[in-house]
């Protein structure tokens, strides 16, 4: 546990790339395969799910730390992270645990999901009194389950194939999909030959960057695919051997989910990988994301939402055909396989080819993507014609081109101190519009304002507070900020009767006093009919 | 009517017509210790610490009356006895007590309970109403020990060192720099000093306080101590154009704020060292409890916490509403600079 406490600690302190892959390769070379293999599975985000109830948790660090409730609760609102608080709290230890994280994982932090409180508690005591400074707040992190440390995949990858020698591509396709940290899983993901592949794993997803120049700049329209963006969940369908294996882009595997599509699935040749996009659709169109929320929802499906929720998967790419890996070749040769392949299905088919969007020259594509809102789309991505399919987030050969977003004026009405970095400040942010005399809430954003002016609402918000709610605190309206989101629909269940999907912080009006905010009415012009 | 009373200029002793740490201009003021959101210009006549009164002269205009009184030295003013006594805050940082018709009142400005060997340690003082700072009160803070944290900092200049770069220390000016001076190697490296800090240190110096000898910070690029060396400057220049010839120098503060993780990325220092030069929670809660103290009214920080756990405990606690501030999480002035003319 000391060793990837210490390893903690260095990725957490620096934000040098090269020192982040140096820590690391140290890390892997010298950790036993049984530590290495929990270590990486944290590292690439699979985090255990938290074990514990978190008010238990806060009851018995209170009790362990011997101070009142409302203390640590002060304390946690001040330190903005349970994890730490709790680290914070409890007494200094006198001799360093010298116990594996491996046997940390699988003694103390697994056997909790399945113990009755009083074993909880009893196991939570032994791990305070035995861990401290950095290895009690990282196992504290685990427990939560919000550990999260500054590394992409991609420094991993690197770190790993500078201890191995093997090629990062292999290391990244031996990482997708479903694998068990364990000693020999670690073994084989270092093993030197290559001709493993697990029949069920994805390809690592291809990424797209934001396009932030004109289109024009891209060169000739014609060397170019430009399809719809969705905004669904990017999906990849294996078929190999006579199975089939649904991938979320998260490297989740969603089996039994979307049951139309692993249908469809059994009409495609073994050895065949499509990449798309998970869609609520109904007569050539998409529902609205919130009936795609109905179906990820519930653990089990019944006829009326299947019925009423209809998925498919509109495929964007081949990356797997007739068993080989055909991502070397170019988008499209790729695309006339992929559409020889949709074209086989029998009708009604939960498997739509993704169309491309035929405008001839930019200026034409540019007034077709102001239809994207209309078909449900966010706007368009376009892809090189002649571009492999490559691994990770690249720019060059992908563009995600989006519609401009919708934009109100909203007056702050509530803050609350925010996590992480932004501890102790308050930066988490309610925003209303006018309805009549009244402002009613729309939105909370947390992102959008630069440090400086986080510090100057932080001050504002402590000194014009009306009403403390816990920590939240309500403030005279008087600030106006700028605010764009990416969608809006009805919702019954705010007091506002709609809810706007990705709401973030554009500007701040300081020139808007706030009667002159925006009114209720103008959002809801902006509902689909 | 109480010995104490707070008034729109600060603390106010009727009986005995004086200011403690007023933050406008009155006619006599009693300064704890010499940072600026304690030591008000304008003021007609200061009475401070000796070891503090040469700091407070430093910061205040030219000619200003300062009238130093020793460690617990009486003084009668107009019927009500005066005394000063360690705070270990800073250099000369003094407790005020008061003391009329054997009601007794202690003023603690800032003060912590750990031992500094640069200034004279805190000193319990009984009292019926102890006026304590809450910068950290809350249990959160509890500070590692001293010698570990300097053995930290050394390893972190050393690693700086092998990767040939300078390391830049921040922490304020007057109190915190002169104390990691006094807990620098000077045999581990230069220590080059910011200007701020070493008019402070030299006043240090001068009040018998051993610190290392420091170069200007000015040094030449060239040359080969560049690279190994240390610098110490407060936390305000780190924005400035002054810093910028550290371009590729490891950042560090030291400050009790560092103990939280999201106050160092915040300000995106490479390292944070928990060092303070204020109380933490046992030490605030010692330190009140060695008072005797029945009654207790809490100053800048967490007061409203630290009130609610008094009252819990049987005390009479109070929160006061002063313009002192401590020390602020996103200081970047840093409060020891001289502030302007109230």
């Amino acid at each position: 546990m000391r060793a990837f406490a210490t390893l903690y600690e260095a990725l957490d302190r620096t934000t040098a790339t090269s020192a982040k892959v140096a820590a690391l390769a140290e890390y892997f070379r010298a950790a036993p395969a049984a530590d290495a293999a929990w270590a990486l599975a944290f590292l690439l985000g699979r985090r255990p799910r938290r074990a514990v109830r978190a008010p238990d948790l806060r009851r018995w660090a209170a009790e362990a730390a011997g101070i009142p409730e409302w203390l640590f609760e002060e304390s946690y609102q001040h330190v903005g992270d349970l994890a730490e608080t709790i680290a914070l709290l409890m007494p200094a230890v006198d001799a360093t645990d010298e116990a594996p994280l491996a046997e940390w994982v699988e003694r103390h932090l697994l056997p909790l999901a399945g113990q009755a409180p009083d074993a909880q508690r009893e196991a939570l005591r032994e791990a305070w009194r035995r861990l401290g400074g950095s290895a009690r707040f990282v196992f504290l992190k685990l427990i939560t389950g919000a550990f999260r440390v500054g590394v992409s995949e991609g420094l991993v990858l690197r770190a790993l194939a500078g201890v191995s020698g093997l090629a990062e591509e292999v290391l990244a396709h031996r990482l997708m999909g479903r694998w068990e940290p364990t000693p020999e899983f670690y073994r084989r993901l270092l093993a030197a030959d290559t001709s493993d592949a697990d029949r069920s794993r994805p390809y690592p997803f291809f990424l797209a960057y934001p396009l932030e120049q004109p289109p024009e700049a891209l060169g000739a329209r014609a060397a170019w695919v430009a399809e719809w963006k969705w905004d669904g969940i990017r999906a990849q369908l294996v078929r190999r051997a006579g199975g089939t294996w649904v991938w979320s882009r998260g490297e989740e595997l969603l089996a039994g989910r979307f049951p139309e599509v692993e249908a469809t699935a059994a009409f495609l040749p073994d050895g065949t990988v499509v990449d798309g996009e998970l869609l609520p659709w109904r007569d050539g169109m998409p529902l609205p994301f919130g009936a795609l929320q109905r179906r990820i929802g519930r653990k089990t499906l019944t006829r009326r939402v299947l019925d009423e929720v209809p998925v498919v998967l509109v495929a964007y790419d081949l990356l797997e055909h007739g068993g080989t890996d055909v991502r070397d070749w170019p988008l499209a040769r790729r695309r006339a396989a992929l559409e020889a392949l949709v074209a086989a299905l029998p009708a009604g088919a939960a498997l739509r080819l993704s169309e491309p969007v035929a405008a001839e020259g930019w200026a034409a594509l540019a007034r077709e993507r102001e239809s994207a809102r209309g078909r449900g789309a966010e706007g368009l991505m376009l892809k090189r014609a002649d571009a492999p399919y490559g691994v990770g987030r690249r720019r060059g050969d992908w563009w995600k081109w989006k519609v401009d977003p919708f934009e109100v004026d909203a007056v702050l009405v509530a803050a609350q101190p925010g996590h992480g970095r932004r501890a102790g400040l308050y930066t988490d942010y309610t925003f209303a519009v006018w309805s009549g005399d009244a402002l009613v809430t729309i939105a909370k954003a947390y992102s959008g304002l630069t440090d400086a002016e986080i510090r100057e609402v932080d001050q504002f918000v402590r000194s014009h507070t009306l009403e403390r709610f816990g920590p939240v605190r309500s403030v005279e309206p008087s600030l106006v900020f700028q605010l764009a989101f990416e969608g809006i629909q009805r919702s019954p269940r705010h007091k506002a009767g709609l809810a706007v999907r990705f709401p973030r912080i554009v500007r701040w009006r300081r020139d808007k006093p706030p009667h002159e905010a925006d009114r209720l009415e103008r959002l809801v012009a902006l509902l689909p009919p | 009517m109480t010995l104490l009373r707070l008034t729109d200029a600060g603390l106010y002793c009727e009986a005995g017509g004086f200011h403690v740490d007023p933050w406008r201009p009155v006619d006599r003021a009693v300064v704890t210790h010499a940072h600026a959101d304690h030591l008000a210009r304008g003021c007609r006549h200061y009475l401070t610490s000796v070891p503090g009164a040469a700091l407070a002269r430093q910061r205040l205009e030219p000619g200003a009356s300062v009238e130093p009184l020793l460690w617990g030295e009486r003084r009668l003013v107009n019927g009500v006895q005066l005394s000063l006594h360690p705070a270990g805050h800073i250099l000369g940082s003094a407790q005020v007590r008061v003391e009329h018709q054997g009601e007794v009142w202690v003023v603690s400005g800032d003060y912590k309970t750990e031992p500094d060997p640069t200034c004279d340690p805190w000193e319990p003082v009984r009292c019926h109403t102890f006026v304590t700072e809450s910068t950290f009160g809350l249990p959160v803070y509890r500070w590692p020990r001293a010698h570990e944290v300097v053995a930290e900092l050394h390893a972190w200049w050393r690693g700086n060192q092998a990767e040939g770069r300078p390391s830049l220390l921040l922490g304020y000016a007057l109190g915190k720099a002169q104390r990691l001076l006094a807990a620098l190697d000077p045999a581990a490296g230069p220590i080059l000093a910011h200007g701020a800090v070493e008019t402070m240190a030299a006043l240090y110096r001068a009040a018998g306080v051993p610190l290392p000898a420091t170069a200007p910070a000015t040094m030449d690029r060239r040359d080969d101590g560049w690279r190994r060396a240390l610098v110490l400057a407060p936390p305000g220049a780190e924005a400035t154009p002054w810093a910028r010839r550290f371009g590729e120098a490891s950042v560090a503060m030291a400050s009790g704020w560092m103990q939280v993780r999201g106050m160092r990325r915040r300000r995106g220092l490479d390292r944070g060292f928990v060092l303070s030069d204020h109380a933490d929670w046992p030490g605030l809660l010692a330190a009140i409890a060695a008072t005797g103290a029945s009654r207790v009214w809490v100053t800048h920080g967490f007061t409203g916490t630290l009130v609610r756990w008094l009252r819990e405990r049987g005390l009479e606690a109070e929160a006061l509403a002063t313009r002192y501030e401590g020390e602020r999480p996103d200081d970047r002035a840093g409060a020891d600079e001289p502030g302007p003319a109230a």
